[in-house]
């Protein structure tokens, strides 16, 4: 094996068994270089198999190099790249070891499970996804973030739980460990889907990531955003290309999070559902299933790693100055962070796909997609909840901390790593938008020529933004626009956060009185029987009593007179 | 609010607030103008009414905000509703 040939988690599993004894430049150094070096190795490498051993008799494949695997091998080195420039700064008392080695972990787990060219393998990394990056929830140390974890923990490990019984499953039928295109049918092929569907926010499975990923810290939440749910968009684009369920799970994903976003406060959250709309954009590419349309969603995926990133970090970088995170708090940060606050416009332009910007030449693909096939109505519902992503990741993220009305507060500008972080994103936002020939399609698995930059596609993009800011804006100018409110938004978490604690407590509850009645009764019952026995068995009662012997003898002759009457009768 | 004595910025004023949305809303029409002169290649009927992609934009937006206003009826509960016992 070659060092070309090592699968890539390798070198960030070391490392991170390294962090927590080094300390200051030393260990910024090396969080930059693992990433760096990772992804250099990947350069020139030929598809095909690598790295593989026998265990118990099964032959792991812990390196399958092809297009597609390779596309998300090099977007998690950048993506890591960039999220440990931002959280380079950590200091000990924001529990820095901790941090980066959770944040390593994190990331060579996702590189694991994307190279893994079989169920074992990809199994263990996706435990190992969830483990990881729970401590990056864990490390904001509210009791919050402690109680959100814990449910994040959960439902992912579940979904683990749910991916082995499916491969056990196809092992038992196929009598192959591969993890290759399965398409859906048999037992097997749905427990595997709705594993990979927890992960990637499929519609009432999506709450552990509105509920945790705006509870994480400010540095954690940039590497959360960038890796589970893609990792779960390449198994789907994997295992389920042109699985049509997937066209309206996918479309439900982009639409139903944008009312949501609306009207959420914390505006991570409100990321947080953005992320779900953006992931539905790529789910539906992938059911859609044509080479055009599962191109679109990998680079989409690819994209959004990066613009999203972008937004969460520019996010970050005013919870890290002022401690705030809520519409309702901010406003006029422009005036302190007047960097942070351009570099956030950078992010939301690309993700509402503006022409020249990043999400404009990979969204796009995916509804030319729908056209093509003939899908008219997916492609209007795509239509509007592209409208919707200009409404909430467009305009309300930056318009809500830097503009809006001045809050008063005053900020320095964030730290250099974290502002560097955010114009390399930047720039790259801007430079797959102008090149996406020379940047983002040659990466793509699927030949297919794609001209994103045709007039109509510009001037109807352009119409169709603009009328859609300007619906915003004008409402905001007459009121019509719903005031940010503190507030809890109820969602399908609802079921397991409210409801069943409350079922649970008030089955609880009936049991016991139930249970309570009927041992009542019965020592009742007991009761009754005590006295009885003691009133039957006393020395006054008449089982008692003491009987002379003459008695008897006239009871004898009694019953042998009745014997012998019965007896001649 | 703006701290007292701070030098007022341009952005600061809500005349020059509107000014900006003004221009924001010609630029838009300039834009949806366009329709006029230039036939686009359309795959679906609904393509071909004139502005269909700005008019679809600003009543899709409308009807999004309104409904997720209502929607605040139905889910909106106090921040500390799930901590709340």
């Amino acid at each position: 094996m070659s060092p070309t040939e090592l699968p890539p988690f390798v070198l960030f599993f070391g490392a991170a068994v390294l962090t927590p004894f080094l300390r200051g430049r030393v260990r910024g150094g090396i969080l930059l270089l693992v990433p760096l070096l990772g992804g250099l190795s990947l350069l020139g490498l030929e598809p095909g198999s690598y790295g593989q051993i026998t265990v118990m008799g099964y032959r792991l494949t812990l390196m399958r190099v092809d297009k597609l695997s390779l596309l998300f091998g090099y977007l998690f080195h950048l993506a890591s790249f960039l999220a440990f420039l931002f959280a380079i700064h950590l200091k000990k008392e924001e529990g820095a070891s901790l941090q980066h080695t959770a944040g390593l972990l994190y990331a060579g787990s996702a590189l694991g499970a994307v190279f893994a060219g079989d169920f074992i393998t990809l199994f263990v990394f996706w435990e190992i996804l969830a483990l990881s990056s729970v401590f990056l929830v864990w490390a904001r140390g509210s009791r919050r973030s402690l109680t959100s974890g814990i449910r994040y923990l959960v439902v992912n490990v579940v979904s683990g739980v749910l991916l082995l019984a499916g491969a056990v499953v196809h092992v038992h039928q196929t009598g192959s460990i591969a993890f290759e295109y399965m398409g859906l049918g048999g037992i097997a092929s749905w427990l595997i889907l709705l594993s990979f569907g927890i992960k990637a926010g499929f519609p009432l499975l999506h709450n552990w990531l509105v509920d945790a990923y705006p509870e994480a810290t400010p540095t954690g939440t940039v590497f959360l955003s960038a890796f589970t749910t893609k990792v779960a968009v390449y198994a789907l684009a994997r295992a389920f290309p042109g699985a049509e369920l997937l066209v309206w799970v996918g479309v439900t994903m982009t639409v139903f999070p944008i009312f949501y976003a609306v009207i959420e406060n914390d505006l991570r959250r409100v990321l947080s559902y953005s992320m779900i709309n953006q992931i539905g954009f790529m789910v539906t590419g992938i059911g859609l299933g044509t080479a055009l349309s599962v191109n679109g969603a990998v680079a989409h995926a690819f994209n959004d790693v990066i613009f999203k990133g972008l937004l969460m970090m520019s996010m970050g970088a005013v919870l890290y100055r002022t401690g705030k995170i809520n519409g309702t708090d901010l406003g006029g940060l422009y005036k302190s962070m007047p960097l942070t606050a351009t570099f956030s416009m950078v992010g939301a332009a690309s993700i509402s796909a503006l022409p020249l910007f990043s999400g404009f030449v990979s969204k796009s693909m995916v509804m030319a997609a729908a056209l093509e096939g003939g899908h008219g109505w997916v492609w209007l519902l795509l239509l509007f909840a592209s409208a919707g992503v200009v409404e909430h990741a467009g305009i309300k993220i930056p318009f809500f901390s830097f503009f809006a009305h001045d809050s008063g507060i005053r900020t320095r500008e964030a730290p250099p790593n974290m502002l560097l972080a955010m114009g390399i994103a930047a720039v790259l936002c801007i430079a797959i938008g102008v090149f996406p020939q020379w940047t983002v399609y040659p990466l793509l698995p699927y030949a297919v020529e794609y001209v994103p930059y045709d007039t109509t596609h510009v001037v109807t993009q352009l119409q169709l933004l603009l009328f859609s800011s300007l619906g915003v804006f004008w409402m905001m100018r007459t009121g019509w626009y719903p005031p940010e409110k503190r507030s809890v938004n109820l969602d399908s978490d609802w079921v397991y956060r409210w409801l069943a604690p409350r079922v649970v407590g008030g089955v609880g509850t009936v049991v016991a009185v139930v249970d309570g009645g009927l041992r009542r009764l019965f020592l009742r019952g007991v009761g009754a029987s005590l006295r009885r026995a003691g009133r039957v068995l006393s020395p006054t009662s008449g089982l008692s009593r003491h009987y002379p012997t003459g008695f008897m003898v006239i009871w004898v002759t009694i019953l042998l007179g009745a014997y012998l009457l019965f007896y001649f009768l | 609010m703006k701290p007292e004595g701070e030098k007022e910025r341009f952005l600061d004023r809500q005349e020059n607030v509107d000014r900006l949305l003004w221009a924001f809303t010609v630029l838009g029409c300039a834009v949806l103008a366009v329709d006029f002169f230039f036939h686009r290649h359309a795959y679906l009927s609904w393509e071909h009414v004139w502005g269909f992609y700005g008019l679809f934009g600003a009543v899709g937006i409308v009807v999004l905000v309104q409904a997720a206003k209502g929607l605040r009826r139905l889910v909106m509960r106090d921040e500390d509703y799930y901590e709340s016992d």
